[in-house]
């Protein structure tokens, strides 16, 4: 009996590893065939070539594995704020979609109908060109504030230049520790005798007060470097100095978040819309503020219906930043797959290497969302 | 009667053995890919996505250019036809993983030659058709007239996966010159990039350069750096491991070449051959078995002359009429101040 259950599950299992078996084992003979090596010794090797846009020190006298590292945390980059913009956009959009204005729902609707409806990669298209054809020349910028510049070269934002910056991120640590305990105090003090905390204003004073603290006691010391123009010939200039992030981050970022967001705001429509009327009524009747119906009812049953088809969208957003590779942003793609593939020309090595990198990121991206979604799980007791 | 049958039986079976043993001598000379393509019809020939006057098609898509050229030249010797040719356009970092992998048999890609590809990656380069140099394109108003006004800060619009790509960092390291590269897949977008503004040069090969300009909005407002940083030596390039074709690819191309060294062309292909030159009267397959060697019949040449031309005629159609390069420069033959030299063909 038991044996017949397992006689299955054994024979794919089989399968499987025969299947894996017969293509590793072609490759390596076609390989072979055309004299092509097999190995991952080339990552230690020397890249020589550079990228223009890094988050660590990098150039070409690095590793293969260095211009590697120097592509995944640029994708990471454009992920992140792309996550971080598409989620705030798509919950203003998903939440005007409800509104009782005429003016503002239609608004909304016609711009999740348009952008959603769209290639992603004609929008990344279009956003690059439009925002090269349509940004200054360095020499002719308007600086925004006195000390931003939006050029066709870049973005260019003033810099911090710190003095014991470990400090500095030690104190803000704290910070985040001293509020958790605050909450968690709060909650029992709730608990045990129906008193509230006025939690937040506490936490953003903590969270100020204490990096303030290492400025005066610490040692830390911070000056803002602000980009100045500098001229490279009769008519080309660019910015000195300063934070400079490159049209095609920027570009990309826009693209990507403006088109995950209408996704997004689909969802939080369908989470918000999927809360029965009669949880508002209830919660209006027991006495509880609009607000309080808001944070305390409707939103916990909300994020049930919405975390499962965010974390759909945020993978999607992950993935497709790899179409970074069409307008220059130095993405995993176009630095590893691209740049570094073309240069070893080892294509299997490269490749196993690029789709295991974006297995990971998914799947901790995946493993957050699980939890975070278990978390706000109805808890039955 | 019986007897007679028998025998005759046994005498075709004799004949029928000996013949297929020597079909199959034969069949052994000749490659797995001359086999492949003869049974097919059409030589698979990876180009680039657009690069006119080296591989370039028209709206009606026939492809033109010198690169398309050795192709063809490939298929009227294997073929007999030099319109028999399947053309796969591929991007940079597409290319040698489609010859590798058997999607096409000739990359004519305006492809350098280079150590670490020709040994490492499974990739036989066989030949020149055309040597470049990687050169520097700007704005003619930037005041930049020679490579040694470039200033730190200079961004550089290039192809992602090129020799380019590493030429730009060695010179600009020689110069002790901190750049910013700005790397794309495809070539129109480079020359967009550029053209909007985005760098303050445009570098690659300078017959690209050279081609590229056209596209630009206003192309008399830029102009080609006169300093060649590299050398770039482009030719045909064929999978490794499969001599036979290796030889093919590269004696039609030596062919063009000798063609015009000896001053035969399309015109005058069939008159040569009865020529007094007896290298002539090789050429053109009218004296000796050269193209059994290749195992190929003997006109094999003659009809790369007659279908394709002369070297001389395929860079004077595509490169020098179109304006491209007028000035044929090191592509000139050797016997008149250029670097063109083949083995000879004997």
């Amino acid at each position: 009996m038991n044996f017949k259950k397992i006689l299955p599950q054994l024979l794919t299992l089989v399968v499987v590893i025969l299947v894996f078996g017969f293509f590793s084992y072609n490759a390596q003979v076609n390989m072979e065939n055309r004299g092509i090596t097999f190995g991952y010794g080339f990552l230690s090797q020397e890249s020589s070539f550079d990228v223009q846009f890094s988050l660590i020190e990098y150039d070409g006298s690095h590793s293969y594995f260095r211009a590697y590292l120097v592509g995944l945390l640029n994708t990471i980059l454009v992920s992140v704020i792309g996550i971080v913009f598409a989620t705030i956009i798509g919950v203003i959009v998903g939440i005007a979609r409800l509104s009782n204005n005429y003016l503002i729902e239609r608004t909304a609707a016609i711009y999740v109908e348009f952008f959603r409806n769209i290639p992603l990669l004609l929008q990344i298209f279009f956003w690059y060109f439009a925002a090269l054809r349509a940004l200054p020349l360095p020499e002719k910028a308007e600086p925004m504030f006195g000390v931003f510049f939006l050029t066709i070269k870049g973005f260019f934002v003033p810099a911090f230049v710190w003095n014991n910056l470990d400090i500095f991120i030690y104190s803000v640590i704290a910070a985040i520790i001293a509020i958790i305990f605050v909450r968690l105090y709060a909650k029992k003090k709730q608990e045990n005798q129906g008193i509230q905390t006025p939690v937040l204003s506490i936490s953003i004073g903590l969270l100020i007060i204490l990096p303030l603290l290492s400025f005066f006691l610490g040692g830390v010391d911070v000056s803002v470097q602000i980009p100045v123009i500098e001229q490279l010939s009769k008519t080309s200039f660019t910015f000195k100095g300063g934070l400079k992030l490159p049209p095609e981050l920027i570009s990309l970022a826009l693209a990507l978040s403006l088109y995950t967001a209408t996704f997004i705001a689909e969802c939080v429509r369908a989470g918000v819309q999927g809360v029965s009327k009669g949880q508002k009524e209830a919660a209006a009747s027991i006495g509880l503020t609009p607000n309080q119906v808001l944070k305390l009812v409707v939103m916990p049953q909300a994020l049930r219906i919405i975390i499962p088809p965010t974390t759909n969208q945020y993978l999607n957003l992950t993935k497709n930043s790899s179409l970074a590779a069409a307008i220059a942003y130095p993405d995993l793609v176009l630095v590893f797959a691209g740049t570094a593939l073309m240069q070893t020309g080892r294509a299997i090595e490269i490749v196993s290497i690029t789709m295991l990198t974006y297995l990971t990121l998914s799947i901790t991206i995946s493993i957050f969302m699980n939890w975070y979604n278990k978390k706000i799980a109805i808890k039955e007791k | 009667m019986f007897k007679l049958v028998k025998r005759l039986t046994s005498v075709v079976a004799m004949f029928a053995v000996l013949f297929t043993f020597t079909t199959e001598t034969m069949a052994a000379k000749k490659s797995k890919t001359l086999k492949n393509t003869q049974k097919k019809g059409f030589v698979r020939c990876g180009v680039s996505q657009g690069l006119p006057g080296f591989s370039n098609a028209d709206a009606a898509g026939n492809w033109t250019g010198v690169d398309v050229d050795v192709c063809r030249a490939v298929a009227a010797a294997v073929l007999g036809d030099a319109s028999k040719v399947k053309f796969t356009p591929l991007s940079a970092k597409e290319r040698f993983t489609a010859l590798t992998s058997n999607e096409i048999d000739i990359l004519s890609r305006n492809t350098t030659w280079t150590l670490s590809r020709d040994a490492d990656i499974g990739l036989t380069f066989v030949g020149v058709n055309f040597y470049d140099g990687q050169g520097f394109m700007v704005r003619k108003n930037s005041g930049i007239s020679s490579v040694n006004d470039f200033k730190a800060g200079v961004s550089a619009c290039t192809n992602l996966g090129t020799t380019t790509e590493l030429n730009m960092r060695d010179f600009f390291n020689s110069k002790g010159i901190k750049y910013e590269p700005v790397t794309f897949e495809k070539a129109d977008e480079v020359v967009a990039a550029y053209d909007a503004g985005r760098c303050d040069t445009y570098t690659t090969d300078k017959s690209g350069l050279a081609a590229q300009r056209i596209k630009l909005s206003n192309p008399d407002d830029h102009m080609v750096l006169p300093e060649t940083i590299s050398k770039e030596p482009l030719g045909p390039v064929v999978r490794q491991g499969d001599s036979v074709w290796e030889d093919i690819v590269r004696w039609s191309l030596n062919t063009m070449i000798e063609a015009e060294e000896y001053g035969v062309t399309s015109a005058n292909a069939d008159s040569m051959k009865t020529s007094d030159n007896p290298a002539v009267k090789r050429l053109v397959g009218a004296e000796g078995e050269l193209g059994a060697a290749l195992g190929l019949d003997n006109e094999w040449s003659l009809r790369i002359i007659k279908q394709v031309g002369n070297y001389g005629e395929s860079y004077k159609r595509n490169i020098a009429d179109t304006g491209i390069l007028p000035d044929r420069g090191p592509n000139e033959l050797w016997t008149k101040g250029g670097i063109l030299y083949v083995p000879p063909a004997r």
